[in-house]
């Protein structure tokens, strides 16, 4: 029998918070999982550092690859037999459906920022690199780890396939919404999703919703864009995000500096810093080595990565006030001139957050071919763009979804000796000086 | 603090104001692959590169004030213009950028339609293969739009044109 229709001889099932059981019986799927590249998943969390703000939010990257692993064979069982659905494709959009994420750094999103790096980029290379993922790939065929990468990196010619990873209603998205919700602990994030996948249809060149489900994806719509503004985009872990990308900056900044010498040589930082990244230092880096040299660099000489490091850790967050850029830019500019004037350097502890440097994203419905938008399948096979049915969606689509926030240490202002600066400074951000109680 | 906000105000200013969504997401991105150091991220979705970033941000700067969206119905779908209003040419004095002259390049991208840019993206895309293969991905991945030899050939000039102005 050939490798690509090998059976295990019993179904495995990984016991799943949010699905129950993820099942496995394909070869080529038990055998991905078993990879190091796959198993470094573990180690890298899935919601980077949201943890610190809901402390259940443990959940790692392996947990969520095999949860969209798990929609996509559950949607494939619904499609057999159905026009325009190609089962010869069945075990392509297993493959990336599990592997999608591979590519994950640690802290992924401020990682990549800093190191101008891409976790797209990097799944791929190490599903079409020399690794052991690509082993088991290529024991399918010798095409079969381009055509996986194909289909994450959105560029496989069926549509239809790409479509169930990536798209807007895709496994990708109706997993993290469950699990992040469970995780985290909060109420939203939760639809029903079996009715959802009861309602997919494939047509030509993607995945249509039938008409009578629209409520059930009103409720997926709902559930995305409460989860965005309760957990995505919440302030303290985007605090949090502003200290990683400092810490990064700054380790960059003193490698840089030919006087400043490490107590301890950053080794794995060392190819991140000078921007020649291999695929094997890449996949050497998780969250647990990245934690180690924070917990070292507190011991650092220089006061400022010893106090980002020390905050992280100990999580003694930036605080933060709302900040208009088209109103405040002149009371910014004098906070950098009052910050400087008592000794904090504004580039690392005045620090102005944008929605947009957050990486998650809202449904659009998809005017001027931006961007394929979801679809109603009406009963006579038509074609509909779900807002323009959906009150409910049509009203979340428009609405303002973007602000800047300004965070700064509190705690080191408050202990400001020069009392004028520290009262201009709490004045401009609080309203409030000398009396300010503020915390 | 906001640069990559600044540098679109910057882009807006030089075209004198961008028709179309599909139009602006498509010069953004064939600008940064001339070296034009915009960051947004792009990924390649159904209508070729396309990046959520630069989408938010842009909403960003309407949210502030800074860019002016005016929308018309076209039966079909909406289409948006962008313009830099006064609040953000204001803000935009703030800023010293550090881009290259990008009038020439923005020139040339204004007089093209979005098909034609979605044709130039696309190619941009798939740059790491070589010739033959990025024709026949765009084929595969853009079957619809039965680009023909002529246009293809018209598109490498065009990115020859652009990566040299």
């Amino acid at each position: 029998m050939a490798y690509k229709d090998e059976q295990l001889s019993e179904e495995k099932v990984f016991k799943d918070p949010v699905h129950r059981y993820v099942h496995v019986r394909d070869r080529v799927i038990w055998d991905l999982i078993a990879t190091p590249e796959f198993q470094r998943l573990r180690r890298i969390k899935q919601l980077g550092t949201t943890n610190l703000t809901f402390h259940g939010a443990e959940h790692s990257r392996f947990n969520h690859s095999l949860g969209v692993y798990e929609i996509v064979r559950r949607i494939l069982n619904n499609f057999k037999g159905r026009e325009h659905w190609n089962n010869e494709e069945r075990l392509l959009c297993l493959s990336a459906a599990l592997l999608h994420d591979l590519g994950h750094g640690p802290f992924s999103h401020s990682f990549e920022k800093v190191f101008k790096l891409d976790h797209e980029y990097f799944t791929q290379a190490i599903i079409v690199g020399d690794t052991k993922v690509n082993e088991v790939l290529q024991k399918v065929g010798p095409d079969f780890p381009n055509r996986v990468a194909d289909v994450i990196g959105k560029t496989y010619e069926d549509q239809l396939v790409v479509s169930l990873i990536s798209s807007q209603i895709d496994a990708d998205r109706m997993d993290y919404l469950q699990r992040d919700a469970y995780y985290t602990g909060v109420s939203y994030g939760h639809f029903d999703m079996e009715r959802i996948l009861r309602v997919m249809r494939p047509i030509e060149d993607q995945v249509v919703i039938k008409s009578t489900g629209m409520h059930a994806v009103e409720d997926y719509i709902m559930s995305r864009y409460q989860m965005y503004w309760q957990v995505y985009f919440h302030p303290v872990t985007r605090s949090a995000e502003v200290i990683l990308s400092k810490i990064f900056g700054r380790a960059k900044a003193l490698y840089q500096d030919p006087d400043y010498e490490f107590k301890l040589e950053p080794t794995h930082f060392i190819s991140f810093f000078e921007e020649n990244v291999t695929l094997a230092d890449y996949v050497k880096l998780d969250e647990t080595i990245v934690q180690y040299y924070f917990h070292l660099w507190q011991e650092e000489d220089d006061a400022i990565l010893s106090d980002l490091c020390e905050r992280f850790m100990n999580r003694r967050l930036l605080k933060y006030v709302e900040f208009n850029p088209n109103l405040q830019m002149n009371d910014y500019m004098e906070l950098m001139r009052l910050f400087k004037q008592a000794g904090i350097d504004p580039e690392y502890y005045l620090v102005v957050d944008s929605s947009s440097d957050l990486p998650y994203d809202f449904y659009r419905p998809g005017e001027e071919e931006e961007r394929l938008p979801i679809h109603l399948q009406m009963p006579n096979g038509n074609l509909k763009e779900l807002s323009r049915h959906s009150d409910i969606v049509e009203s979340i689509s428009g609405k303002k979804r973007t602000d800047h926030k300004l965070y700064f240490p509190v705690d080191l202002l408050k202990a400001l000796t020069d009392k004028r600066v520290r009262n201009a400074i709490l004045e401009i951000l609080y309203g409030q000086g000398e009396s300010s109680n503020v915390d | 603090m906001l640069i990559n906000h600044a540098k679109l105000i910057h882009f807006f200013q030089l075209t004198g104001g961008v028709t179309g969504r599909k139009k602006l997401q498509k010069m953004i991105y064939i600008l940064q692959k001339s070296a034009v150091p915009f960051e947004e991220k792009y990924q390649f979705h159904f209508y070729g590169p396309y990046s959520e970033e630069l989408t938010l941000r842009v909403e960003e700067l309407c949210n502030l004030g800074f860019i002016e969206e005016t929308r018309e119905d076209k039966a079909n779908y909406f289409q948006y213009h962008y313009d830099v209003t006064k609040a953000g040419e204001d803000f935009l004095k703030q800023f010293t950028l550090d881009m290259p002259d990008i009038t020439d390049k923005t020139e040339l991208l204004q007089l093209r339609s979005s098909r034609f840019l979605e044709l130039v993206s696309t190619i941009l895309f798939f740059e790491h293969l070589d010739k033959r293969e990025q024709i026949e991905k765009l084929h595969q991945m853009k079957p619809k739009q039965n680009f023909t030899e002529a246009e293809i050939n018209e598109a490498y000039q065009f990115i020859k044109q652009i990566r040299s102005t």
